[in-house]
């Protein structure tokens, strides 16, 4: 086949098809285009004000890694006047994160920012090793998806950041829509396509690659070579997401612009103000003050039943008959004592 | 001996450790789909080896674990991106672009966590 010119600059030989347009365009454009439309995005939504701290939530793997370079070449090309930060979660799952937090402190070196760097262990007294070894496989996803979200607005407040950005590209979000579809789940179907959501008190957190196909995230960090981290959750997989995604990979290989058309989908659905009303409204969690629809937040409710299950564990061990050694018990001893007082060193932010 | 292509393979984003944690190989390819694979088409004439037939190839030789998470459908799952000598495969015609000595075909998986 003959080489292809670029669609754009009409110049240069083009090296990729665009997901969304189906236009040929060749590297430089390529490279503009992309930034160009973060830049339109972030404008037309209003998301930065000058001065603003900003954490960019940044796991080490593709899209938080081009989210933090794409971030700080816009602030500088279009003076922003952000101050941005990385913040990372340790979720403690030994094999995994601990090789993807090594890319984020290369990336802290590269582009020259701030790097915090908050664990399960010291917000909640859990790794993700030990809850697995605990729960088991099965579930664990739910866990960390709700103590990451808890997580992040933690670090936020201790970094003093106004705001929190996340990598979520337009393939997340479409697959978001599709569960919240499926799960009827008419609360969050109404709110996952906003760009920018904020709780009463917490920090505002936004998508600034909401548009953003994750073909050409990808494509963006090959050919600019940005260094990040690719290897699967040991954990993993979050099935339902999985089916999701390949139901939506398989839409985009018959379509492409499956992935937006599902985006304004969900942007144009209205939830009616009567069912509105009879959600529930935002309170705070009686034991650790972050906001929660009931008494308890998510991630207390989790981890109140984590604790239950330690408790019964103990308590079958050292009623169980001597044949049980003594040291077995002492181990189980000391790990209730250390998530009980590790609760109490529990960062909290009000 | 029947003639070969000498490629370059690379694989990112994941995807080199279906292939055993190798991510960048350079391989001898037959030149030729042998006519065990392609379908009694009438023809006698030797197909030239395309992407499409790598694929395969890949998968029968080189790959040392998981196949489906690589090949689906008589191509690449959805959601791996393919480039040819640094071009989206899309521009090259995908399966059908035939290959020659000294290409680099580079595949890299979307499907990891970001």
């Amino acid at each position: 086949m003959a080489p292809k010119h670029c669609g754009l600059c009409q110049d240069a030989r083009a090296i990729l098809k665009r997901p969304k347009t189906g236009q040929q365009i060749c590297k430089d454009c390529f490279f503009y285009v992309f930034e160009e439309e973060v830049h339109n995005t972030i404008t037309e939504a209003g998301l930065f004000r000058p001065g603003d701290r900003v954490a960019i939530g940044a796991s080490g793997g593709k899209d938080s890694t081009v989210l933090a370079y794409v971030m700080k070449t816009l602030n500088e090309r279009y003076n922003y006047g952000l101050e941005l930060f990385l913040l990372s979660i340790d979720e403690g799952i030994t094999g995994y994160r601990d090789d993807s937090l090594k890319t984020v402190k290369r990336n802290q070196v590269q582009y020259d920012m701030p790097l915090k760097i908050l664990s399960y262990e010291e917000l909640y007294g859990w790794t993700m090793d030990r809850i697995v070894s605990s729960i088991g496989k099965k579930n664990n996803c739910t866990f960390c998806g709700v103590f990451r979200r808890q997580a992040l607005d933690r670090g936020a407040c201790a970094l003093k950041v106004d705001h929190i950005v996340t990598g979520h590209n337009a393939d997340d979000i479409a697959e978001t829509v599709l569960m919240n579809i499926m799960r009827g789940d008419i609360a969050r179907l109404g709110r996952c396509t906003s760009i920018c959501t904020q709780g009463e008190d917490t920090i505002r957190r936004s998508k600034p690659f909401k548009y953003a196909y994750e073909k050409e995230i990808v494509m963006y960090a090959y050919f600019k070579k940005l260094d990040y981290f690719s290897t699967e959750c040991i954990y993993s997989p979050d099935a339902y997401r999985g089916h999701a995604r390949s139901f939506l990979k398989d839409l985009e290989a018959a379509r492409p612009s499956a992935i937006i058309d599902i985006i304004h989908s969900g942007e144009a659905f209205e939830v009616k103000e009567e069912i509105k009303a009879a959600q529930k409204t935002q309170r705070t969690c009686r034991r650790c003050g972050y906001m929660s629809s009931n008494e308890l937040c998510k991630a207390c409710t989790l981890l109140e039943g984590l604790e239950r299950r330690l408790r019964e564990t103990v308590i079958s061990s050292l009623l169980d008959p001597p044949a049980a050694r003594l040291a077995d018990k002492m181990l189980v001893l000391i790990s209730l004592i250390v998530t009980v007082l590790s609760r109490e060193s529990k960062i909290i932010c009000r | 001996m029947a003639a070969t292509l000498n490629l370059k393979v690379e694989f990112g984003g994941g995807l080199e450790l279906l292939f055993d944690n190798v991510r960048s190989h350079r391989i001898a390819l037959p030149a030729h789909v042998p006519s065990s694979r392609v379908p009694d088409s009438g023809s006698r004439t030797p197909r030239p080896a395309n992407i499409t037939f790598l694929i395969h190839w890949l998968k029968d030789n080189l790959l040392k674990e998981r196949a489906e998470l690589f090949v689906e459908n008589e191509t690449v799952r959805p959601g791996i991106l393919v480039l040819v000598n640094d071009t989206d495969w899309e521009l090259e015609g995908e399966g059908d672009y035939e290959l020659k000595s000294g290409d680099e075909i580079v595949f890299i998986s979307t499907l990891h966590g970001g």
